[in-house]
């Protein structure tokens, strides 16, 4: 088991992933940033974010992926897509009630570029459900390894 | 519709062979199957938002669930029969049976005509009150964004309690009470 989990699995599927992680990754943002105007959103494309490393962790071995983003920083990232969703709506008091959409007459309904503040708290979900969940896979797979280590 | 019960059929088989099996593997696989299944089921209803959703945690649930499972001796309790719960569960069962015929007795609200006064308001008015064509998404994060700020805290929650209680702090401190018995 400590075996897999410093090389990752067989040469088929490190090319395999080495030619969809990215497509994986850019999927779930095309999820989140569409996320107003088909099917989608902020908790969907998050996840697919969080699977894309998850992608990578299981195939190379579990160093690969923490290199890139690391377990502390999955707390910080959630913390500031909470922080900025919060803030999304207590700018809106400013503008007449909690969860005001204060951009809303800007850009017409269909456009990337429109409904006002709800692409903006799209992004601020995605970033704390993906990294919520890709921090909760990284704290699973330490403690399997201490486990391991301790027998 | 017979598509849906096939597929309905299909869940709960694969939820009671999840509680027969012996395997642990096979258990998590039979779980797929329930959550699967239901994505289909959400397609076919017409609610592609909940169906990707669905797909989507369902497979990050079944990584996590085979990862954090399969590999780790996990001592096997026989629980015996618990006559007192099953006697129980049929009962709180038959009760909400009896309360349901009972609400429901003179037909559900028909599909476009929801209870709430209010709901109505929203498919009608979604694009020109927020822009956002995705009536969902105008519906979860404008109308009802308190909802969702309640959403986000419990998984925020459920996250700090997860990186709480497998924090490598506690568990060395524990291995040093084991090496000084």
């Amino acid at each position: 088991m400590s075996k897999e989990q410093e090389h990752g699995m067989t040469v088929i599927v490190k090319t395999v992933t080495r030619l969809t992680v990215g497509l994986i990754f850019l999927y779930g943002i095309y999820i989140i940033l569409h996320g107003h105007l088909t099917p989608g959103g902020g908790f969907a494309g998050g996840v697919i974010i969080a699977l894309s490393f998850i992608n990578l962790d299981l195939a190379f071995g579990g160093s690969v992926s923490s290199k890139i983003f690391s377990k502390g920083s999955t707390g910080l990232v959630e913390a500031l897509g909470a922080v900025m969703f919060l803030a999304l709506a207590l700018i809106g008091l400013q503008y007449g009630g909690f969860f005001v959409n204060f951009l809303h007459p800007d850009g017409e309904p269909g456009q990337l570029l429109s409904a006002g503040i709800i692409p903006l708290e799209n992004i601020a979900i995605s970033l704390k459900v993906g990294a919520g969940l890709f921090g909760i896979f990284l704290t699973l797979i330490v403690l399997q390894k201490f486990e391991s280590e301790k027998k | 519709m017979i598509e849906l019960y096939v597929l309905l059929g299909l869940m709960i088989a694969g939820a009671i062979i999840a509680i027969e099996v012996k395997n642990l593997l096979s258990a998590v696989v039979a779980v797929g199957i329930v959550g699967l299944g239901l994505s289909i089921i959400f397609i076919l209803l017409k609610a592609p938002d909940v169906a990707l959703t669905q797909i989507v945690v369902e497979i990050a649930a079944l990584i996590l669930l085979i990862r954090a499972t399969i590999h780790r001796d996990i001592a096997e309790k026989s629980c015996g029969s618990r006559p007192f719960g099953a006697i129980m569960g049929i009962l709180f069962l038959g009760l909400a049976v009896i309360a349901a015929f009972v609400t429901f007795n003179g037909g559900l609200n028909p599909f476009g005509e929801p209870l709430m006064t209010v709901s109505r308001f929203y498919p009608l008015d979604a694009v020109s009150g927020t822009g956002a064509t995705n009536v969902v998404a105008s519906v979860i994060l404008d109308y009802r964004a308190y909802d969702t700020l309640g959403e986000a805290t419990v998984l925020f929650t459920a996250v700090i309690g997860v990186l709480t209680v497998m924090r490598r702090l506690g568990k060395k401190k524990e291995e040093d009470l084991q090496d000084s018995k």
